[in-house]
Order: structure tokens, then C-alpha cells, then sequence
């Protein structure tokens, strides 16, 4: 490994905050070498539990990290904050503002605050995310909050790397789980009805609740519905029992945590062929020279892929070109 | 080498000061010009400022400061970073700065002030032709 790596992580060992963070944003960059630092860092965690945190815009989601967190630094644990923000598509940049609504947690003592950007594509929210949670582990957090950005496809990817995944609904957003129906109610291990003391939140942990009776069968395992107001305070001590009741079963979960490591492999694997592929064709024209040949109609998209498939195809006969 | 890197700013308002208009206009020009900007909020502490700023390892600290405490807030953040072996994080300051105070924050270590009715692209263009070099010698932070 690379003397610059080697050090940062050395020194992150003995306890240095700003060696951690800037291993963060090295990582985050892909600098040269951040395949080998990883690797030495995944060896030296490997204790911290994951908590991914999503639900739509305004639905309060940095205001409930900002009280579970004191509850969990209360119970003694060592607390880690990774806040996601969207990239703007167009120029690249981002607005993270999360750290604003969370000004009690950020105060306290040893809890850290990381925001980061989705970066669009390339890169990719849900690596650099979790690769941000393997270096705050490995710098001895023992639980880390992931608050995603509002929902879509890819909170539903950043939830994968986590251990257990909250999804915060509010009253007052049409019949209650209109806004979270497609995709994320199923990745719910807690179902959280913030601002529960608004009218309709009832009505809203009822919706749910009729929802999750529809698609229950005998080894589905039961979703528990918490309602809280994190502005207030109300329904958090009970959130925080729930949650860390849930994160213990399910590391005694041996199958589910075979599918949380393949799925790591293949999204780290996806993200990095895609990345030297791109990078390559880029560097030798090849890219430029296919989309040349798209453009004037002399080539398709499909072929293309397809002769570049190829070389993979002999390791999976089932699928055929 | 082909990295993803992205000019990271911290916009921060220090002080009892309420006014955080200037601030957001500043944050939000940055962003569309494609900075990442993390944005603190009113009524902070000069050390919540610069751990903030060490925390999310930004490039840059920019201070938004009406109230006329300019030169104590600046100075203490300044300090904070020092403390915490971070002095390598430019530090602008923007708002109401009397032309006479400009040369004092500068002597204390500010990078670049910006007053009232600067463009923001004046303040991106100085923040990318004066980032910290990110070639290997300044990756170490002992």
C-alpha cells in the first residue's frame, strides 16, 4: 500500500479525527490505491451495525437521527452520522444540509457527522456510503446512522448495506403511504410514523398496518409500526429499544447476512468493472469511436454491448447473448 | 490519476447573528457551480464551526458575518482549527467587513473577503485557483 494510505490509517488507529475524515474523502474520490486501503481497513472493523434511515422530503428524517442518537450515545454507544444529500445532476454540486437539523447530536461528545453527496452514477451513492461506514467502523463507531435522501431508486440501494432499515412515514400525505408505496415499503424492518402528533396519524399507522396484513404470510417476519414526534420527544425511548432489539436478531440471522456480503461483492463489482470500462474506452477513443457509428446509423447500442459481453459470456451459459 | 474529486465548502454563520440570507445565496450559487456545500445554519460556535469543517474534511470554510464581531469570530475559528491540526483549511470571510478590517482578518489568516454585492463566480474562481494541492504531500494531517 501506498506510504500516504498507509499512514492516514495509521493514524486513525491511534485516534486522529481528521485522518479518519480525510480517508473518507479519499475513498470517496477513488484516488489511486483506495482498493488497498479498504481492504486494510475492512480488517481492522467489523463491529459497527448499520442502521439505514429513509422516507420522504420533510418527513423528518434528521430531526429523528438527531434524537436517536442521543439515545443511543445515553445507552453508552460510540455513534457515527453519514447524511445523503442529491448531487445536482447538471453541475455536479450539492447542497448538504443536514448537520442544521441536527444540532443536539452533532454537540455531543464523540458523535461524528459525515454529509455526502449522491455524486450521480459514477462512484455511486451506495458505495461511497458504505465505504464511509467501513471507516467509521474501523475508527471504533459501534452503530452508524445512514440518513438517505427523499425516496427513490437509489435509497433503495443504500439501504442494502445496512442492518436494519427504519422508514419514516408522516400524516398529511395523501392516503398515507402514497408516497412511499413503490419499492420501499418492502425494505422496511421498522416502520416509523413521525409527527405523530399531527391529526391522521393514526390513520397513517393503519394504512400501514393494513398493508403489511395483506402481504404477510408464515415466514414473514413482523414489522413493527413505532409512532414518535421527534420535534417533541414523544415515542423516541421506544424507537430506540425496538431498534436495538431488531439489530440484535438479526445478527444472529446467518442467511440474511450471506445475502448482505454477495451483495456487497456485486455492487462494489459493478461499480468498479463499470468504472475501468469507461475510463478505458475513454482513454482510446473506443467509446467515442462506437457512439460515432450509433450516431450515423452504421452501428446499434445492442451489438455493441453484446460483442463486449461476450467476453464474459463463457462463465454463465444460462444466459445467452 | 482518475478520481471523483469534488471541492468541498463549509458556509457557516458564527455568533449571534440572524441574518443568514447572504449565507444561503452564497451557498446556493456554489453549489451551481458545482461545489459540495455544507451548510451549518445560524448561531453557531466558532468551535462547532471548525469541527464541522474537520468532521466533513471540507477544502474550504467561509464565513457569513453581519454583526461586526468579524474579527473575534474569525479569529477564534481560526485558533479552533489550529487546535485541531487542521490549518490547512482556507478560511474566506464574506458580509459586512469594514475596508480597514480586510488587511487585520488577512494578517489572522483569512484567505480571501468577500464584502456585500461580490458575484459568486468571483468567489468559486478564487476558490478553485487557491484549493489546497491534493498531490501526496498533503495527505498526511500529523
Amino acid at each position: 500500500m501506498e506510504e500516504s494510505w498507509k499512514k492516514l490509517i495509521e493514524e486513525m488507529q491511534n485516534g486522529s479525527l481528521r485522518a479518519m475524515t480525510r480517508l473518507i474523502t479519499r475513498v470517496e474520490n477513488r484516488e489511486d490505491g483506495w482498493l488497498d486501503a479498504m481492504e486494510a481497513i475492512y480488517r481492522i472493523g467489523g463491529n459497527a451495525r448499520v442502521i439505514g434511515i429513509t422516507g420522504p422530503p420533510g418527513a423528518g428524517k434528521s430531526t429523528l437521527v438527531d434524537g436517536l442518537t442521543r439515545r443511543l450515545v445515553d445507552s453508552g454507544f460510540d455513534v457515527g452520522i453519514i447524511a445523503v444529500d442529491p448531487s445536482s445532476p447538471f453541475t455536479g454540486g450539492a447542497l448538504l444540509g443536514d448537520r442544521l437539523r441536527m444540532g443536539k447530536a452533532t454537540g455531543l461528545n464523540g458523535v461524528f457527522v459525515r454529509s455526502m453527496a449522491t455524486r450521480g452514477a459514477l462512484g455511486g451513492l451506495s458505495q461511497a456510503a458504505r465505504d464511509a461506514v467501513k471507516i467509521m467502523d474501523a475508527f471504533g463507531k459501534q452503530i452508524v446512522l445512514v440518513e438517505t435522501v427523499g425516496v427513490g431508486q437509489d435509497e433503495v440501494a443504500v439501504v442494502k448495506a445496512a442492518d436494519l432499515v427504519l422508514v419514516v412515514c408522516v400524516p398529511g400525505m395523501g392516503d398515507g403511504i402514497q408516497a412511499i408505496k413503490a419499492g420501499v415499503m418492502e425494505i422496511a424492518d421498522i416502520f416509523v410514523v413521525n409527527k405523530a402528533d399531527l391529526d391522521g396519524a393514526d390513520q397513517v399507522v393503519r394504512d400501514i398496518q393494513a398493508m403489511l396484513d395483506l402481504g404477510a404470510g408464515p415466514s414473514t417476519p413482523d414489522v413493527p409500526v413505532v409512532k414518535t414526534s421527534a420535534a417533541l420527544g414523544s415515542g423516541m425511548d421506544h424507537l430506540a429499544a425496538v431498534m436495538l432489539e431488531r439489530l440484535e436478531s438479526r445478527q444472529r440471522d446467518h442467511e440474511w447476512l450471506k445475502r448482505q456480503v454477495k451483495e456487497e461483492i456485486f455492487v462494489l463489482l459493478e461499480k468498479e468493472i463499470a468504472r475501468h470500462l469507461r475510463c478505458g474506452w475513454e482513454r482510446n477513443g473506443n467509446l467515442d469511436r462506437v457512439v460515432g457509428q450509433v450516431m450515423s446509423g452504421e452501428r446499434d447500442p445492442y451489438s455493441f454491448v453484446k460483442e463486449v459481453v461476450e467476453q464474459f459470456a463463457q462463465s454463465c451459459p444460462e444466459i445467452r447473448t | 490519476m482518475n478520481t471523483e474529486k469534488r471541492v468541498r465548502v463549509l458556509v457557516g454563520k458564527p455568533g449571534l447573528d440572524g441574518h443568514d440570507r447572504g449565507a444561503q445565496v452564497i451557498a446556493y450559487g456554489l453549489r451551481d457551480m458545482g461545489f459540495e456545500v455544507v451548510y451549518t445554519g445560524l448561531r453557531q460556535k466558532p468551535e462547532d464551526i471548525a469541527r464541522a469543517a474537520v468532521e466533513e474534511d471540507v477544502d474550504v470554510v467561509g464565513l457569513s458575518i453581519l454583526s461586526g464581531s468579524h474579527l473575534a469570530m474569525t479569529r477564534k475559528v481560526i485558533e479552533k482549527l489550529a487546535e485541531m491540526k487542521a490549518s490547512d483549511i482556507m478560511v474566506l470571510v464574506g458580509g459586512v467587513i469594514p475596508e480597514e478590517d480586510i488587511a487585520k482578518l488577512k494578517e489572522i489568516g483569512v484567505a480571501g473577503v468577500f464584502t456585500a454585492g461580490t458575484p459568486v463566480a468571483e468567489i468559486a474562481e478564487f476558490i478553485r485557483s487557491h484549493v489546497r494541492n491534493q498531490g501526496p504531500d498533503s495527505q498526511s494531517v500529523a
